[in-house]
């Protein structure tokens, strides 16, 4: 492939860009709570597209093509029946309470409603995994850096890892804002092309899913058994993917929750996911359907040949179509949807850090601007933690199953703690720190018996949906139990923290299509539309 | 805050202009469908107007206060 002095110079507009916004942001950065929070200053269509982005990294754009590629239509199982369904819950049950109690983090609440000790599991628990996530965007950005332009894998690394760094530790949060919705339209403007080029070359959608094996372009019709692309039946679907995992992801990652507490007031937080919910209910058009276009016309995709990996499955695409210019466009999207991936996990990594590890465990009672010097110096050092997990995630076969892997030991288990916290008064906090204990553990011992040979599943994502229901399931159990037998919170402190006690609200009149409620019933609606077009 | 609608009009504009020139002074054709197409000036035309909207809905907000 040949990329031209245009591709280079639509990638450097785009720097040039990022790096003005971290300028300029950077003398609006006086408090901490500013470069956390952004001081809780920004309309939600930024924050909804904001918390949309901060998910639309190497995962979304390599890793759903690949899973396209491989699974087909059922690959978007993952928005319809994961993130939908759990970003509408997230707004509607859970974000009362985050917003609420205005806590600037996930653990922080943890610490509010139960007690110090389940916080400091989780703020540690996060932290691992925030900089284990970000790897994987550098990795993935290399990779495609060292099939399109020729570059070594520590240069790209080395490049994308100084751009977020500069960004980040100028504007913090708001930079990482900003440029994640600069990247959201990014995109969808380098990528959509090849979806209606690859559709209008094959003669339409009856065209490619005749070209494809059988199977791949049904999303229920196959799975009373586990006889299917995916291996797995419906109820392994609706209870790992749909319930588990995607509710495990959307209602307790501190990386999505921090764009919504960024929002102006307790609506505009609500509002948030549902906002980000409308594009991610048609983003299959732009990551699944180029997998399985991929599969029909690159041949040999999926085979074991020189970079025909699954997961080249949209850069080859890329190569195939475009011409100089567009190609630009097309890696610059790609390139920031990497680095916005990685900033989001640095930001979430440097507020948890700062606030519920430096500030509660080491240094209390400091001044701000000491805490607003360490949020700086905690985002170099997460960068520079996240290129080591880089070269870590080099040795694993494909990225998607290693992050779904990350997500049911952490986030799995962490659910059932928030579900019962947040709907459940009388569970106490011991019994929510041993519940969070029991569930990783459990993971971590099914983990080991498959990788033994003890259990086996019919394909590694299978596996994976049933540890996260496993180590869910083991929390909620043990958590109820011991909630039996241990003390529980006095009930005026758990106001504005509980389904039920609730906290004094503002309330402000609002427009009918601004109501969380009408944008929900609006968003499900669609998805359940599209549920039984593709059945 | 600074208006991001700027940032995003801005970007969109001046990378939707340098694909029409590109395209303009060395067109390639690709071929959607039956018919073939100068994708850098179609697409780049199309993200130039859009960058024009968010200029035009930024300057309009800041203008009317």
């Amino acid at each position: 492939m040949h990329v031209g002095f245009v591709d280079y110079a639509i990638i450097g507009i785009y720097f040039v860009f990022v790096l003005s916004i971290g300028f300029i942001l950077k003398k609006k950065m006086v408090r901490s709570e500013d470069f956390f929070l952004s001081g809780h200053a920004i309309p939600s269509w930024i924050t909804g597209l904001a918390f949309l982005s901060a998910n639309l990294g190497a995962i979304e754009v390599m890793g759903m093509a690949a899973n396209g590629a491989q699974y087909g239509i059922m690959t978007a199982h993952f928005y319809w029946v994961g993130a939908i369904p759990a970003m509408v819950f997230l707004a509607l049950f859970m974000m009362p309470f985050y917003y609420g109690s205005r806590v600037r983090s996930v653990p922080e609440y943890l610490k509010l409603r139960f007690n110090e000790p389940t916080r400091a599991f989780n703020a540690f628990s996060f932290a691992a995994m925030t900089v284990l996530m970000s790897g994987i965007n550098m990795y993935a950005m290399a990779l495609v850096f060292k099939l399109l332009l020729n570059w070594s894998m520590t240069a790209s690394i080395l490049v994308s890892a100084g751009v977020v760094l500069a960004y980040t530790v100028l504007g913090g949060l708001t930079s990482s804002i900003y440029n994640e919705v600069l990247q959201f339209f990014l995109i969808v403007f380098g990528l959509l092309p090849i979806t209606l080029i690859g559709l209008a070359n094959l003669g339409g959608w009856h065209a490619l899913t005749a070209s494809l094996p059988a199977g791949f372009d049904h999303l229920w019709a196959h799975t009373a058994t586990a006889g299917n692309p995916m291996g797995i039946d419906w109820l392994g679907i609706v209870s790992g993917l749909g319930f588990v995992l995607s509710f495990g992801y959307w209602c307790t990652d501190f990386l999505v929750i921090q764009r919504a507490l960024a929002a102006r007031d307790m609506t505009a937080a609500e509002r948030t996911p549902l906002i980000a919910a409308f594009p991610k209910v048609l983003f299959p058009v732009l990551t699944v359907v180029p997998g399985m276009l991929a599969l029909a016309i690159i041949p040999g995709l999926g085979s074991n040949g020189a970079n025909l990996s699954y997961n080249m499955a949209m850069p080859l695409l890329l190569a195939k179509y475009y011409p100089s210019g567009m190609l630009g466009v097309g890696l610059t999207a790609m390139l920031a949807s990497f680095m916005s991936g990685m900033a989001g996990n640095i930001t979430a990594f440097n507020t948890v850090w700062t606030f519920d590890i430096y500030q509660s465990y080491l240094a209390p009672d400091k001044s701000d601007e000491h805490y607003l010097w360490v949020g700086r110096l905690a985002t170099a050092l997460g960068i520079v933690v996240s290129i080591g997990t880089a070269y870590l995630v080099m040795g694993f076969p494909s990225i998607m199953d290693y992050m779904q892997m990350v997500f049911s030991f952490f986030n799995a288990p962490l659910f059932a703690t928030f579900l019962l916290g947040m709907f459940w008064k009388r569970c106490t906090p011991w019994a929510a720190f041993w519940g969070l204990v029991a569930g990783t553990t459990a993971a971590i011992i099914h983990f080991t018996l498959t990788h033994f040979g003890v259990i086996s599943y019919p394909s590694v994502m299978a596996g994976n949906f049933w540890r996260s229901s496993i180590a869910w399931s083991s929390n909620f159990v043990v958590a109820i139990a011991l909630s039996f037998v241990t003390k529980p919170r006095d009930e005026k402190e758990l106001a504005g923290l509980v389904w039920g006690m609730p906290a004094e609200r503002e309330v402000r009149e609002q427009s009918w299509y601004k109501r969380p409620k009408v944008l929900a019933a609006c968003v499900l609606a669609l998805t359940i539309a599209l549920d039984v077009v593709f059945w | 805050m600074p208006d991001l609608r700027l940032a995003i009009g801005g970007l969109f504009v001046l990378i939707g202009t340098l694909l029409v020139g590109y395209g303009l002074a060395s067109p390639v054709l690709t071929a959607v469908g039956r018919a073939q197409v100068n994708l850098n000036v179609c697409w780049g035309s199309l993200m130039g107007l859009f960058g024009l909207c968010m200029l035009l809905l930024a300057l309009k907000k800041n203008g009317g206060g």
